[in-house]
């Protein structure tokens, strides 16, 4: 598909998911917002295709409750449902398969989180987990933490992806270690999905030149003052990012090289 | 918490059954969806297409759960 102005020959491919395509690089989150409508706006704005979703129990005595699904429309997102909050990888198989139940498809975010105060993945669960759900038929989108290793054994399990995480959950800090992300770019024979730690549009900017294939958002569009305008802004970020990516930027170099021509000036 | 006779656990909480009860009858009888959740019976996903025919007794443990707001 063409990415930038009429001028230029540039195309761009699909991010394709478990043999599902999508034009949107950005996926984004439902939690934290003030209420449902602001959710579907922000949604919208961001112009992602695939939106994540959490997997808890219905409130029994209050009935009155809506549903998110009336909100993010099922026929229009890919639903991605989450494991978080699971601890162990029993925990996240049974979430999943519960998910699935729910008739939105099998593509889940696989998370298993090994410490509370940084939320970061228990990795020996989380490759546990995600052998049984890929023989279980499941599209596994794993959250992970930068670590090379860790998504190479994810990618050979069969995952659809990997999804390193860009700094802890929330936390707002950007692409903490730059290199292990370049690095995992390189190796991953799998889309590589920068999840969690963006905290504004230039950090999602920056992830998408590194060469990543789409960026997960939550708190940073949530969270923001004005969570509708920032998901505008992530979407222009994503996008400005991976036209960069494609454009290919120029070598950092310590001296300056001008401009204007040297030659013809006035004496 | 232990049950009564008459009572499963229903989210973790004890909920009191009129007896043996179809899962398609309690889930209506709830104000559910089908079609927005997903239940496990004593740990077994239950596929929506056997909510008819199966059910609920005192003593069983279900669990109803939903979509909310997520990362």
């Amino acid at each position: 598909m063409a990415v930038s102005p009429k001028d230029s020959k540039m195309q761009d491919t699909a991010l394709v998911l478990g043999g599902r395509s999508f034009r949107s690089r950005l996926i984004v989150g439902t939690g934290k917002y003030r209420d449902f409508a602001e959710t579907r706006a922000a949604v919208e704005a961001s112009g992602a295709e695939i939106v994540t979703v959490a997997v808890r129990r219905v409130n029994i005595t209050d009935r009155s409750k809506e549903n998110l699904l009336e909100y993010i429309d099922p026929a229009r997102y890919q639903i991605l449902p989450n494991t978080a909050g699971c601890y162990t990888a029993e925990e996240a198989i049974r979430t999943c398969r519960l998910a699935r139940e729910m008739g939105v498809g099998n593509m889940v975010k696989l998370e298993v989180i090994g410490d509370q105060q940084t939320l970061f993945p228990d990795v020996a669960a989380t490759l546990d987990a995600a052998r049984v759900l890929v023989k279980e038929g499941f599209i596994v989108l794993p959250y992970i933490t930068d670590d090379p290793v860790a998504c190479l054994k994810l990618a050979e399990i069969g995952c659809a992806a990997v999804m390193p995480l860009a700094a802890p959950i929330g936390s707002g800090l950007g692409i903490r270690n730059p290199w292990n992300l370049s690095i995992i770019i390189e190796q991953a024979k799998v889309p590589v999905i920068v999840d969690a730690g963006v905290g504004t549009a230039s950090d999602a900017a920056e992830a998408m030149e590194s060469g990543c294939d789409g960026i997960l958002i939550n708190s940073a569009i949530a969270c923001a003052k004005d969570p509708i305008a920032m998901g505008t802004a992530m979407k222009m970020a994503v996008e400005a990012g991976r036209i960069a990516y494609l454009a290919g930027r120029i070598e950092r170099r310590l001296y300056a090289s001008a401009s204007s021509p040297l030659n013809g000036l006035l004496r | 918490m232990a049950l009564t006779a008459r009572e499963i656990f229903l989210n973790g909480e004890p909920y009191e059954l009129d007896g043996r009860t179809r899962l398609a009858v309690l889930i209506e009888r709830l104000g559910m969806k089908p079609a927005r959740i997903a239940v496990e019976l004593n740990h077994r996903v239950v596929p929506k297409a056997e909510y008819e025919r199966t059910s609920v007794a005192p003593g069983d443990s279900l669990e109803i759960v939903n979509f909310v707001g997520g990362g």
